[in-house]
C-alpha cells in the first residue's frame, strides 16, 4: 500500500478503527474507552498534518485523488481527494475532534463507550462530507452524520435534548432530502447529453454543469442552497441552532458550532456556486442580503441572552453571516477570508462552548446572571476566557480578524454584488460583537463575587488548559501569519472565482436553450 | 540604526509577555517593574539613536522602511508587517517611549502593593507596543492594528481594578464604554480602508499619498475617506460626538490617565489625520468639519470643567478641551502646529495627572477637591511641578504650551477663521481658570480634610523624580517651536516639513504679519493671565463670591454639573431602544414567534393531519378491501369518461 496515496483513506478510516476496537472494550473501562477515543483520533489529526504539509499549494486542483467504482451500473464510485478549500476542513474536524473528546472527559457520565463511538463516527462522516468528490457519496456522509449527532444531542444532552434532537433532525433532513433529488437530476441529466450516460462525479458534473438551462439550473441550486442554507444556518433557517446548542453537551456543542455549520458553508463553495453559476450570479443579492441580515440580527438577538450558550448560538448566526457574505461577493479577498473565517469560528466558537462547559462542570448552570467576579477565584481561565472573546469580537492581531477584515474588503470591491451597502452595514456587525461579547464577559468574569457559589471556584485544571491552548496557538498563529493558511486555498479559490468570471464574460456559455 | 526599529517595537512585547505569563511567579515588584520599565527605556534609548541618525542626513534620505516580514495577502491584497521610520513616526516613537518610561517608573511607586501588579505592567507594556505599531505601521492595516491594540490595552487597564464601584457602576462599565464607543469610530476607519484600496489598490502610505495628488480638490472619494478617517479620530480622540468615554475612562489607576488618555492614545486620532494630511488638504470641507469640531469640542469640555470636583475628571476634560486645540490646528492646515501641541501636551497633562495621583495616594484614594486644601505643604514637589504644569497649559510664557497654544491661535488667526479664533480664545480664558480653581482648590488655602485621620505625605522618589522630570520638559519643551517672530527656528515645523510637502503644496498659505503675530502673542498671554487671577480672586480670596455666582446662574450651572446631559441623551435615544428592541421585538417576537411559531405549526399540523390519515389505517381487511373496491371503481370511472 503506497502511504501517501491512501493518506485521505487513513484520515478517514482511522476513527472507524477506534471504533471497532471499541466494540472489544468492556463497557466499565472507562479510562481506556476515553484514551482510545481520544488516541484515534489524534492519529487522524496527525495524518491530516502530514496531508498539510505534503499538499501542493500551486495546483488549483483536486489532490490525493482515490478513486473505486462502488456502484457500476449507475457510475457511481468511491471518489475521494481534497483541494485547497477541503484540506483547511479537514485539517480543523481532525484537530477539533480530540480536544472536545478532552473537554468532556469527566463531564460525560452516562454510556461512555457508545459516547465515544458516537464522537469517532461523527468524526467518520464529517471528513467524508469534505473529501467526497462524488455526489452520491456525499450525500451518504452528510446524512449518515446526522445520525450520531442526533443521539450526541438526544442522549447525553440536557432537559430538553428530545425536542432539540428531534427538531435538528427534522429541519436538516427536509433541506437534503431535495438535494437529493437535484443530485439525481443531476446524473440523470449527464446522460441526456450526447454520448453522455448517468454520472454522480463531481469533477464530470463540474465540466458539464454550465450547459444546464439557465431556468432549471434556478431550481437546482435552489434545492442545493436550502439544504445548505438550514445547516449554515442562513436566517430564517436558523431557529434549529439555538435548541441544538443549548441542549447539546459541550463536546456536541463544539463539534456542532464548529465543525457541523461549516458544512453548510462548504456546500455552498463546493456545489451551489460552480455547479451553477447562472444561478448563484442570479440570486446571489438575495443570499448576501440573508448573510447581512444574519449578521445583524443575530448579534442584536445575542446580545440580549440571558443564557451562555444561547448568546454563543446566536453569535454563530452573526458570525457565519459573515462566511456567507464573503462567499457570494466572489472576489477572491472575499471568498478567501469566508474560507479562513470558518476555520476562526470553528476555533473561537468551539473555544468558547468549551468555555462555557467549564463553567457549567463547576456550577451547572448558563445564566449570565449566576455568575460575576470569576476573575477572583479562576484568574487563567479569566485570561483565556479573555484572549477567545477578542478573537470572536475580530480584535487585529486574532485571527478573527483577518477573516472578517478580507470578507468585508472583498463584498466591498465585489463587482458581483456591485454595492458598497453591504460591506458597510456589515461592519456594523464588528461594533455589535464587541458589545454583546464583552457586556456577557463583564457580567460572568468582572465585578465583585456575588454569588457565595461562585466563591469557591476552582481554577483550570492542567487538562483543561491543555484543551484551549492549541486553540489559543491557532487563533494567534491565524492572527499574525495567516499566510500557512491562506496560500493553501489561495489556488482554488482563484479558480472558482475564474470560473464565475468566465461564465460571466460568456466563455462558457454553451446554454442549450 | 534604522534597522533597530523593530527592536524598539519588540521590546515592550517580550516584557509583556515575560510580566505577562510569568509575572505571577516572580512575585518581586522591583524584577517585575524593572522588566517594564527597562524594556521601554531601552526603546527610547534606541530610538533616540535614530533621531539622532536622522538629524545627520539629508532630507530626502530620513524617511525609510524596515519590513519585518509579510501579514496578510490574497489576490491582489498584500500587507506587510513594515515599519515607516520618518520624521513624524520618529517624534511620536520619542513621546510615547520617553514620557512612557517615565510613566512606568512611577507606576512602581504607584501600585506598590497592588495584588494586580504584574498584570498591570503586562498590559501597560503591551500598551507601548500596540502604539508604537500604531505611530510607525508603515499602512493603513497594521496601523489599525495598534489602533484597536490600544483600545483594548484601554479597555484592560480601565477595568484594571475590576471590583472597584466607579459612579453608577463598576470600573468595566466604564472600560466596555470605552471600547465601544471607540468601536464605533473604527467602523469609520475600516471603511475607510476599503475606499483606500477601491481607489489606489494599496494601503501602504508611500504607494497611496503620492497617487493622491492625481485627485481634484473636493473628489468624492477623497472626500469619504477623510471623513471616515474624521470619525475614528473622533472616537480615539475623543472629540464631538465620540468624547463620552474620556471622562469615564478615569476609572482606570493614574498612571494609566496619564499615560493611555492624557499623553499618547488619545492623541493617536491627531497622528492619523496628520499622517493623512493629504486626504483633508484633498477635501476642504472636511477641514471644515475637523476645525469646527475641534473648536466646539475644546470650549464644550472647558466649559464643563468648569464646574467638576473629581481632580481626575476636571483633568479628563481638560485633555478632551486640549484634542480639540490640536484638531483646531488640522483643520485650519496647520498639522505641524497640532503635532507641536501633541508634544508639548504629553508632557504637562501626563504631568498634571501623575501630580493628581500623588495627590489621591497621599488622601487615601480621595479625589473630590471639595475636600482637599492646603496640600502644599505636605507634598511640596507634587505642589512645584503641578502648579508649572497648570503654566504650562494655561499658555503662560516662556513654557512649553504657550509656544504650542500660540501657534495653533495664530495660524487659525491667519488663516481667517475669525469666529473659530474666537472661541479658541475664549476656551484658552476658561483653561487658565478652571486649572487654576483645581490648582488652588487642592493645594492652596485651608485644609477641608479630617486632619486627625489623614495624614497627607509627599510621594517617594520613585514617583517624584518622574515628575521633576516632566516639570522640566514641561518648561523648556516648547522651545522646539518658537516661532519666527520671536527669533526663532520653528524647529519642529521645519523638521516635519516634508511629511506635510504634499498638502501644503495643495493649501494657499496665509501671508505672514509680525504685528499682528505680535498683538495676538500679547493679547493670549493676557486672557491667560486674567482667567489665573480671576480663579485667585474667586477660589483664594472670595471664597463666598462663588456661592453666589453658583446660585445666581443655577441653570447653566446645572447643565454644566451634568455635563449638558449627553450621556443620558445618548442612553435614552440609542442604548436603551437597542437593547428593548431587541430583546422585545427580535427575540421574542420574530424568532420565538414568528419563525418558531412557524416550525412548530407546521409540525403540529403534520400531526394532525396524520391523527386523521391514521384513522383509514385500521387494521380490518374488510375495510382495506372496500378501500380497493372502491378505488377500482374511481380508476375505471376516469378511464371510461376522460
Amino acid at each position: 500500500m503506497n502511504f501517501i496515496d491512501n493518506i485521505i483513506n487513513l484520515i478517514l478510516f482511522t476513527p472507524v478503527v477506534g471504533v471497532l476496537i471499541l466494540f472489544f472494550v468492556r463497557k466499565g473501562n472507562h479510562n481506556l474507552i476515553k484514551i482510545i477515543g481520544l488516541v484515534f483520533s489524534t492519529i487522524a489529526f496527525i495524518f491530516s498534518v502530514y496531508l498539510f504539509l505534503k499538499f501542493d499549494s500551486n495546483n488549483p486542483d483536486m489532490q490525493f485523488i482515490y478513486k473505486l467504482v462502488w456502484i457500476e451500473s449507475l457510475n457511481i464510485s468511491y471518489f475521494i481527494g481534497v483541494d485547497g478549500i477541503s484540506l483547511l476542513l479537514v485539517l480543523l474536524t481532525t484537530f477539533l475532534t480530540p480536544l472536545a473528546l478532552l473537554s468532556s472527559w469527566d463531564s460525560i457520565q452516562k454510556s461512555i463507550r457508545n459516547y465515544t463511538i458516537m464522537m469517532l463516527l461523527l468524526e467518520f462522516g464529517m471528513i467524508g462530507v469534505f473529501v467526497s468528490l462524488d455526489m452520491f457519496l456525499f450525500y451518504v456522509f452528510w446524512e449518515a452524520m446526522l445520525i450520531p449527532m442526533y443521539f450526541i444531542i438526544g442522549i447525553w444532552g440536557g432537559e430538553n435534548r428530545i425536542y432539540a434532537a428531534i427538531k435538528f433532525f427534522i429541519y436538516t433532513m427536509f433541506g437534503s432530502l431535495l438535494m437529493l433529488v437535484a443530485i439525481i437530476w443531476l446524473g440523470y441529466f449527464a446522460s441526456t447529453l450526447p454520448g453522455g450516460k448517468f454520472t454522480t462525479d463531481l469533477l464530470e458534473l463540474y465540466k458539464i454543469s454550465p450547459m444546464i438551462p439557465a431556468a432549471i439550473q434556478g431550481w437546482m441550486f435552489l434545492a442545493f442552497t436550502l439544504s445548505f442554507a438550514i445547516k449554515v444556518p442562513i436566517f430564517p433557517f436558523h431557529t434549529w441552532l439555538p435548541d441544538a446548542h443549548v441542549e447539546a453537551p459541550t463536546a456536541g456543542s463544539v463539534i456542532l458550532a464548529g465543525i457541523l455549520l461549516k458544512m453548510g458553508t462548504y456546500g455552498l463553495v463546493r456545489f451551489s456556486i460552480p455547479l451553477f453559476p447562472a444561478a448563484a450570479l442570479e440570486y446571489l443579492p438575495y443570499i448576501a442580503a440573508l448573510g447581512l441580515v444574519g449578521i445583524i440580527y443575530g448579534a442584536l438577538v445575542s446580545m440580549v441572552q440571558t443564557d451562555i450558550k444561547k448568546l454563543v448560538a446566536y453569535s454563530s448566526v452573526s458570525h457565519l453571516g459573515f462566511v456567507v457574505l464573503g462567499l457570494f461577493a466572489l472576489t477572491q479577498e472575499g471568498v478567501q477570508g469566508g474560507i479562513i473565517q470558518m476555520i476562526n469560528h470553528g476555533l473561537s466558537t468551539g473555544a468558547l462552548f468549551i468555555i462555557v462547559g467549564m463553567l457549567y462542570d463547576r456550577r451547572h448552570t448558563r445564566l449570565i446572571s449566576e455568575y460575576g467576579g470569576i476573575a477572583k477565584v479562576m484568574p487563567v481561565f479569566a485570561s483565556m476566557f479573555m484572549i477567545v472573546s477578542l478573537s470572536s469580537i475580530g480584535l487585529p492581531g486574532l485571527n478573527g480578524f483577518v477573516g472578517e477584515f478580507l470578507i468585508l474588503l472583498g463584498a466591498f470591491k465585489s463587482d458581483f454584488l456591485n454595492s458598497h451597502v453591504y460591506s458597510i452595514l456589515a461592519a456594523t456587525g464588528v461594533v455589535l460583537a464587541a458589545v454583546y461579547i464583552l457586556w456577557m464577559f463583564k457580567r460572568v468574569v468582572f465585578g465583585r463575587i456575588t454569588n457565595p457559589k461562585n466563591q469557591e471556584l476552582k481554577d483550570v485544571s492542567y487538562r483543561e488548559i491543555f484543551v484551549l491552548v492549541p486553540i489559543l496557538i491557532f487563533i494567534l498563529w491565524i492572527g499574525i501569519y495567516p499566510s500557512t493558511f491562506l496560500s493553501k486555498s489561495e489556488k482554488s479559490t482563484k479558480q472558482l472565482i475564474e470560473r464565475i468570471e468566465n461564465y460571466r464574460s460568456g466563455k462558457f456559455n454553451i446554454n442549450v436553450r | 540604526m534604522y534597522d533597530y526599529i523593530g527592536i524598539v517595537v519588540l521590546l515592550p512585547f517580550f516584557g509583556f509577555i515575560i510580566n505577562g505569563l510569568l509575572g505571577s511567579k516572580i512575585k518581586s515588584e522591583k524584577i517585575i517593574g524593572t522588566i517594564g520599565s527597562a524594556t521601554v527605556g531601552i526603546a527610547f534609548l534606541l530610538a533616540s539613536g535614530i533621531f539622532l541618525q536622522m538629524l545627520s542626513i539629508p532630507t530626502e534620505n530620513r524617511s525609510q522602511i524596515v519590513k519585518l516580514f509579510t501579514w496578510l495577502q490574497t489576490g491582489n491584497f498584500s500587507v506587510d508587517f513594515a515599519y515607516q521610520v520618518d520624521q513624524l513616526s520618529i517624534v511620536m516613537t520619542l513621546v510615547v517611549t520617553g514620557v512612557g518610561f517615565l510613566i512606568h517608573v512611577y507606576a512602581i511607586g504607584y501600585m506598590h502593593g497592588d495584588r494586580g501588579f504584574f498584570r498591570f505592567f503586562a498590559y501597560l507594556n503591551l500598551f507601548i507596543f500596540m502604539m508604537l505599531n500604531l505611530v510607525l505601521a508603515d499602512n493603513f492595516l497594521l496601523m489599525f492594528l495598534g489602533w484597536e491594540g490600544v483600545g483594548l490595552c484601554s479597555y484592560l487597564l480601565i477595568g484594571f481594578w475590576y471590583e472597584k464601584n466607579f459612579e453608577k457602576g463598576t470600573t468595566n462599565d466604564a472600560a466596555m464604554k470605552a471600547f465601544v464607543v471607540n468601536r464605533i469610530g473604527d467602523f469609520g476607519f475600516l471603511i475607510a480602508m476599503f475606499l483606500i484600496f477601491v481607489n489606489f489598490g494599496s494601503l501602504r502610505f508611500e504607494s497611496v499619498f503620492p497617487r493622491a495628488m492625481a485627485f481634484t480638490i473636493g473628489d468624492t472619494a477623497i472626500f469619504w475617506i477623510a471623513l471616515l478617517l474624521f470619525v475614528a479620530a473622533t472616537g480615539k480622540s475623543a472629540q464631538i460626538p465620540l468624547y463620552v468615554w474620556l471622562p469615564d475612562a478615569m476609572a482606570g489607576p493614574t498612571p494609566v490617565s496619564a499615560l493611555i488618555h492624557a499623553a499618547t492614545m488619545v492623541t493617536a486620532g491627531v497622528y492619523v489625520v496628520a499622517r493623512a494630511s493629504i486626504f483633508f488638504a484633498l477635501s476642504p470641507s472636511v477641514m471644515m468639519i475637523v476645525a469646527i469640531i475641534g473648536a466646539f469640542t475644546a470650549i464644550m469640555a472647558a466649559s464643563i470643567g468648569l464646574v467638576q470636583n473629581g481632580i481626575k475628571k476636571v483633568l479628563a476634560y481638560s485633555t478632551i478641551s486640549q484634542l480639540g486645540y490640536m484638531f483646531l490646528a488640522l483643520g485650519v492646515g496647520a498639522f505641524a502646529a497640532g503635532i507641536f501641541h501633541v508634544v508639548t501636551h504629553a508632557f504637562f497633562k501626563a504631568l498634571l495627572f501623575l501630580g493628581a495621583g500623588a495627590v489621591i495616594h497621599a488622601m487615601h484614594e480621595e479625589e473630590d477637591i471639595q475636600k482637599m486644601g492646603g496640600l502644599k505643604e505636605h507634598l511640596p514637589i507634587t505642589y512645584k511641578t503641578f502648579f508649572i504644569a497648570a503654566l504650562a497649559i494655561s499658555g503662560i510664557p516662556p513654557l512649553s504650551g504657550f509656544f504650542s497654544k500660540d501657534e495653533i491661535l495664530w495660524k487659525v488667526f491667519s488663516a481667517g477663521y475669525i469666529p473659530l479664533w474666537i472661541i479658541a480664545a475664549l476656551g484658552a480664558v476658561l483653561t487658565a481658570f478652571y486649572m487654576f480653581r483645581l490648582t488652588i482648590l487642592t493645594f492652596d488655602g485651608t485644609p477641608r480634610w479630617d486632619r486627625s485621620r489623614l495624614h497627607p505625605h509627599e510621594a517617594p522618589k520613585v514617583m517624584t523624580i518622574p515628575l521633576i522630570i516632566l516639570a522640566f520638559l514641561s518648561v523648556v519643551g516648547g522651545f522646539i517651536g518658537i516661532p519666527h517672530t520671536l527669533g526663532g527656528n520653528n524647529e519642529i515645523e521645519k523638521f516635519l516639513e516634508p511629511i506635510f510637502e504634499r498638502s501644503n503644496i495643495i493649501l494657499t498659505k496665509a501671508t505672514p504679519n509680525t504685528t499682528a503675530e505680535y498683538l495676538l502673542m500679547l493679547f493670549s498671554i493676557a486672557i491667560a493671565v486674567a482667567g489665573i487671577l480671576l480663579a485667585r480672586y474667586y477660589y483664594l480670596k472670595r471664597a463666598d463670591a462663588i456661592e453666589r455666582v453658583k446660585e445666581k446662574y443655577s441653570k447653566i450651572y446645572n447643565i454644566l454639573w451634568n455635563k449638558y446631559y449627553v450621556d443620558e441623551i445618548y442612553d435614552a435615544v440609542i442604548v436603551k431602544p437597542t437593547v428593548k428592541g431587541s430583546e422585545k421585538l427580535l427575540w421574542k417576537v420574530i424568532d420565538v414567534s414568528l419563525i418558531d411559531g412557524a416550525v412548530n405549526g407546521i409540525a403540529k399540523l403534520i400531526g394532525i393531519v396524520s391523527s386523521y390519515l391514521r384513522k383509514i389505517q385500521v387494521g380490518l381487511t374488510q375495510s382495506y378491501a372496500i378501500y380497493f373496491v372502491a378505488g377500482i371503481i374511481i380508476i375505471l370511472a376516469i378511464l371510461i369518461f376522460q
